[in-house]
């Protein structure tokens, strides 16, 4: 049904998709996979008609034998939303803050001459409907803001399916969202393509999310597709490098010995958070919500300890009073014995550090690498040999004692967060958070780095708390796990156990929501190999 | 792209020149009255004539750049010095005490426009150039507070902020070392705004009497002088007006030019 | 929507309450004793004195300035030492000059503003845009009053299609009111509809960035109907903080202008109150134009709750 025969892209010269050749039938869920940079999201814009200024698009995209390239802007804009629809990465920011919900899904219907002002906003009824979005809690009159990412998202797909497009473009649709809420748009998204019998193209940088729902997948590396195959067949097979290496960094198992010590390090007892609301009236009472509500657990000597939960749970809140940024409003925290808050002494501070997710914001961009990882040493005084233990900290982490010379923007991602770990490394802690710390990197990059970590901690004794929603990298690089729901940990207890076999309904849900590639379709790779 | 930033630099810098050579030279003497020789049109003697009492044009607008640089270049730093930290301080502590303090400030100054500051001013203290310096500083005061207190809001919401507190630095030391050098550009920027706001202004309050006092030549005031003899020697008129025009363009050009040079979006496109 | 009205309402009292107290410190206190300085150095003790107890300045403060914030409500501001008529009756005439004048400015400058900054950034990088930009530079680079000396000289003295200055008063008709309104009108409206123009430019192109634009796109509209339809509304939170800001310099400048044009307005009224030493007029006039700035900026409040939902739900 659509067709792009030797697609190429080249934005002011510099080539962007070469040569991409792929073809999806009604009723089919396509997954391109790829890391970012690779060219997935140029593709799906080049079918849209979309491309950036100054880009240029030759080969052909043939939607039912019509080539889309060879139509004019007006054209175009009679195909997007009408036959060709796309939904995006970020639900926050895609829909229009000012105008209602229902005015945006008729809108769709209306640009089109489909229907007339009733009968588009009965159109939109419908369709949020269909969507989940039901009469009684999301009337047409809501606006953007008063709905949750996951209920956005459902708005977005409401809004592109409302003229039963071809061909639904879905481009990292689910990224942004938390594992359960992820589940559901994927449900639904299947659901609607197995119902309208329209196509779908699932733009994704994750393996499992393929695995899950596309029947074919194709591989993009650097702006070409180097391997197209049924979902199953390609996990099983993995023919093309990439796609092996691709796959053996999703599946990455770093080497690391189990924990043995017993000795408490981090003790939280009883520990509850609150904030102020704004008031809702003007001189009433201040209304707070407790973020984090009574939570107590211990992280022993060279342990790593995972923290997941979703957004919102109070996972971040924990980890600053930890870090001793915000006071408590109950029970205590312990490092070593001694008491953590924001008052205590740097000595203190210094044994205990912390690595952030954004690889972007994590650096004074005016601060050369030195600077940057000898910051640390405000706690302690900087010592005589500063210099060295620089030096010795880039090494630590793979990098150059080069390196320190250099801005943080002359980095990669990955090399980023080397940067932050030498900067955690420096004042020889005894514990470093992880909050999110491999959350942004690509797949291959993750894996690099988790070794990274898993080896510091096997050198140095170090112990982690691992803060993440993500529960395949928890899984991996933790000894016990510990779940948080709505400022409270659900549950707790070995890792593996946890995995294996959740007790608490939440735990439950969330493994059960989270995608994984089947173990059956990993068999091969030891097969393989051997 | 670096068109703006050349030609607004070039301009401004050759006002200053102009200003600065007035002290040490000018083509004739501004004290030096020649009734005899009133209103002449542009010659080789007097380039571009000579006014109602024979002084020369060209030698008054020289002599005149210094009031209007000087006054607005002063308000800037008065409006810096009180704004950037109030802005910091503000940002530091966010929906506290001082910052509410500080925001309500802005809101109490914005409503008085630095006319009526500077009337207020005349009022009980008579006219004076540095009534015009202060209207103008306290005018520009809110303007660099609300600047530096959003710019620096959205900083301490990163990483690297969050770093600094781990590392155990306070919020001076951060507002000073991480903050105010990453919105220095945004400053920079702004400073060359509120200049060329400042010159405008200035001009306003010496044409209506309120700035620069005779004898002293300022632009505004040979504007003042010149309106009753706009029909039949609109050069009086035409010259100060367009030297206020180009030095104003030339610093706005340079803020934009400053702003493009300066902006890590646009240097990032351009790599 | 109820709390940020009434936290905008607090801020607007708060605002006026503040601005108030410092004009009446400025102006009651500061001077020490006001009738010595509104008579001059040279004035009889005797004069003084009759004087102080004219204006009731034996009085405490807090009574005095009591009885100046009521006279707002009940119109009595007390007698014009150098008019010798009541302050609130020479407002209110001056008033009527003064507030067309402002308002006819901001219509001018919004009118020609909004659509030319449009222009511009659907245009964005091609002539059109840059001429745009080149003439608005240019107009925010000329003072308002010197522009306004060279509409005279043409219009006013040369073409004589509009009166040189003065004004006919609203009883000859509207149209001679307005024309006589005009040259100064259109002096003011250039330098803010110039600010306005580029405000409402880069508001336009930065909206256009955002993703729910490309989501429009998605759906088939076109660049100029996207335009149209969801980046205007969003663009114009920025220009109404604009809007709000030039009443401020408009009136400001209207204090000048009048005095090109020679028009019985308020900036007349003030600046000859200030050479005579007439604190009494001083001190009312400067809160009445405070007044109007706070209370245009608490409008322009309400409106960004009209525009933008997400501030209504802040309630």
């Amino acid at each position: 049904m659509i067709e792009l025969d030797r697609l190429s892209v080249d934005i002011r010269g510099t080539p962007i998709l070469r040569d991409v050749s792929l073809s999806l039938a009604a009723g089919e869920v396509f997954g391109l996979v790829g890391e970012s940079g690779s060219g997935k999201s140029m593709t799906a814009l080049a079918l849209m008609g979309l491309l950036p200024k100054g880009a240029r698009a030759t080969g052909a995209i043939r939607l039912d034998g019509e080539d889309l390239l060879g139509l004019s802007e007006r054209q175009m804009c009679d195909r997007r939303g009408r036959v060709l629809g796309m939904i995006f990465q970020e639900p926050m920011t895609a829909l229009n803050p000012v105008q209602t919900i229902g005015d945006q899904v008729a809108e769709t219907l209306l640009i089109h001459g489909r229907a007339g002002r009733a009968e588009a906003r009965d159109a939109a009824r419908r369709m949020l409907d269909r969507v989940g979005l039901t009469a009684d809690r999301f009337p047409l009159t809501r606006y953007p803001h008063e709905l949750s990412g996951g209920q956005r998202q459902r708005v977005c797909i409401a809004l592109v399916i409302a003229l039963r497009p071809r061909l639904l473009i879905a481009d990292e649709p689910t990224t942004a969202l938390d594992v359960t809420t992820q589940a559901g748009i994927l449900d639904l998204l299947g659901r609607l393509v197995r119902e309208e019998g329209m196509a779908l193209m699932l733009i994704t940088h994750d393996l499992a999310v393929t695995a899950r729902i596309a029947d074919r997948v194709a591989v993009m590396e650097k702006g070409r597709i180097v391997e197209t195959a049924p979902t199953e067949t390609l996990f099983r097979q993995r023919r093309h490098p990439y796609t092996r290496a691709l796959f053996g960094a999703s599946t990455h198992q770093p080497d690391r010995m189990p924990a043995t010590g017993d000795a408490p390090l981090l003790s939280v007892e009883g520990v509850v958070r609150d904030y102020r609301l704004p008031r809702r009236t003007v001189l009433g009472p201040t209304p707070m919500f407790r973020a984090v509500n009574g939570v107590s657990f211990t992280l022993r000597q060279g342990e790593s300890l995972g923290l997941v939960g979703e957004s919102g749970c109070g996972k971040s809140t924990l980890t600053r009073a930890i870090l001793g940024l915000e006071p408590v409003q109950a029970g205590r925290i312990t490092l070593g014995g001694q008491t953590i808050s924001p008052a205590m002494p740097n000595a203190m501070r210094a044994r205990m550090q912390v690595v952030f997710q954004d690889p972007y914001g994590s650096f004074n961009p005016r601060h050369k690498v030195e600077r940057l990882i000898a910051e640390p040493f405000h706690l302690t005084g900087r010592p005589a040999d500063a210099g060295k233990r620089i030096d010795a900290a880039l090494r630590e982490v793979g990098l150059s004692p080069d390196d320190r010379h250099k801005y943080p923007h002359e980095f990669s991602g990955g090399q980023r967060q080397r940067i932050a770990i030498a900067r955690a490394l420096i004042t020889r802690p005894s514990l470093i958070l992880l909050d999110e710390a491999v959350s942004a990197l690509d797949v291959r990059v993750r894996a690099q780095v988790l070794d990274l970590l898993a080896d510091l901690q096997a050198r140095h004794g170090l112990s982690y708390l691992f803060v993440s929603h993500d529960l395949s990298v928890v899984r991996r690089i933790t000894d016990r796990v510990m779940v948080m729901n709505a400022g409270e940990i659900v549950e707790a207890g070995e890792t593996a156990q946890v995995f294996r076999a959740p007790t608490h309904p939440y735990t439950k849900s969330l493994i059960a929501a989270a995608p994984t590639i089947p173990e059956a379709w990993r068999e091969e790779e030891t097969a393989d190999a051997g | 792209m670096r068109r703006n930033l050349v030609l607004g630099g070039t301009l401004t810098a050759l006002f200053a020149l102009l200003a600065l050579l007035s002290f040490v030279w000018t083509p004739h003497d501004v004290t030096a009255l020649d009734i005899g020789g009133k209103l002449a049109p542009s010659s080789a003697e007097h380039w571009l004539g000579t006014d109602h009492f024979g002084r020369d044009m060209a030698s008054m607008l020289m002599v005149g750049a210094r009031i209007s640089i000087a006054v607005a270049l002063a308000a800037v730093g008065f409006g810096m010095a009180l704004g950037v930290p109030l802005g910091l301080l503000a940002a530091a502590r966010r929906g506290g005490l001082v910052d509410e303090v500080v925001m309500r400030g802005n809101d109490l100054v914005f409503a008085f426009p630095s006319l009526v500051i500077a009337i207020l001013i005349t009022a009980v203290f008579g006219p004076s150039v540095w009534n015009a310096i202060l209207a103008i500083g306290i005018f520009n005061t809110p303007v660099f507070a609300r600047v530096t207190r959003g710019a620096a809001l959205s900083l301490w919401t990163l990483d690297y902020i969050l770093a600094a507190r781990v590392a155990g630095k306070g919020m001076l030391r951060i507002s000073a070392e991480h903050i105010l050098p990453n919105i220095a550009n945004l400053l920079v920027v702004q400073a060359t705004i509120q200049f060329a706001v400042g010159i405008i202004i200035e001009a306003g309050l010496s044409y209506v009497g309120l700035g620069a006092q005779p004898p002293t030549p300022s632009w505004g005031r040979m504007l003042a002088e010149s309106q009753t003899m706009i029909s039949f020697a609109p050069t009086l008129a035409l010259y100060p007006g367009l030297a206020i025009v180009t030095m104003v363009l030339g610093l706005n050009l340079l803020g934009d030019g400053l702003r493009d040079a300066l902006d890590p979006r646009m240097q990032r496109v351009r790599a | 929507m109820t709390r940020y009205l009434l936290t905008r309402f607090a801020s607007l009292f708060a605002t006026l309450l503040a601005a108030s107290l410092v004009i009446f410190a400025l102006l009651e206190v500061v001077p020490g004793d006001v009738a010595a300085v509104m008579l001059g150095l040279n004035a009889a003790p005797e004069a003084v004195a009759a004087l102080r107890d004219q204006l009731g300045l034996d009085a405490p403060l807090v009574t005095r300035y009591v009885t100046w914030i009521t006279g707002f409500f009940t119109g009595d501001l007390g007698t014009s030492y150098t008019y010798r008529v009541p302050v609130a009756e020479l407002i209110a005439a001056r008033l009527w000059v003064s507030l067309p004048l402002a308002i006819y400015a901001l219509a001018l400058s919004t009118v020609i503003a909004i659509p030319i900054g449009l222009i511009a950034a659907m245009r964005a990088g091609r002539p059109a845009d840059s001429a745009i930009m080149g003439v608005t530079q240019l107009g925010i680079a000329v003072p308002n009053f010197w522009f306004a000396m060279f509409l005279v000289l043409i219009f006013a003295i040369q073409l004589r299609w509009f009166p040189a200055g003065g004004f006919s008063g609203w009883d000859k008709g509207l149209w001679e009111g307005l024309r006589s309104l005009t040259l100064p009108a259109l002096a003011l409206a250039v330098q803010q509809a110039s600010i306005m123009a580029r405000v409402t430019r880069s508001a336009t192109l930065e909206t256009l960035d955002q993703d729910y634009i490309r989501t429009a796109r998605a759906k088939g509209l076109s660049r100029t109907q996207t335009v149209l339809r969801h980046a205007l509304r969003n663009a114009m939170i920025p220009v109404l903080t604009i809007l709000g800001l030039q009443f401020s310099f408009l009136l400001a400048g209207a204090i000048i202008i009048e005095n090109v044009f020679y028009l019985p307005g308020l900036g007349r009224l003030i600046f000859q109150a200030i050479t005579q030493n007439d604190l009494i007029v001083v001190k009312s006039v400067v809160m009445l134009l405070v007044f109007a700035i706070v209370l245009v900026n608490f409008v322009v409040d309400l409106a960004y709750a009209a525009v933008d939902p997400r501030l209504r739900a802040r309630a």
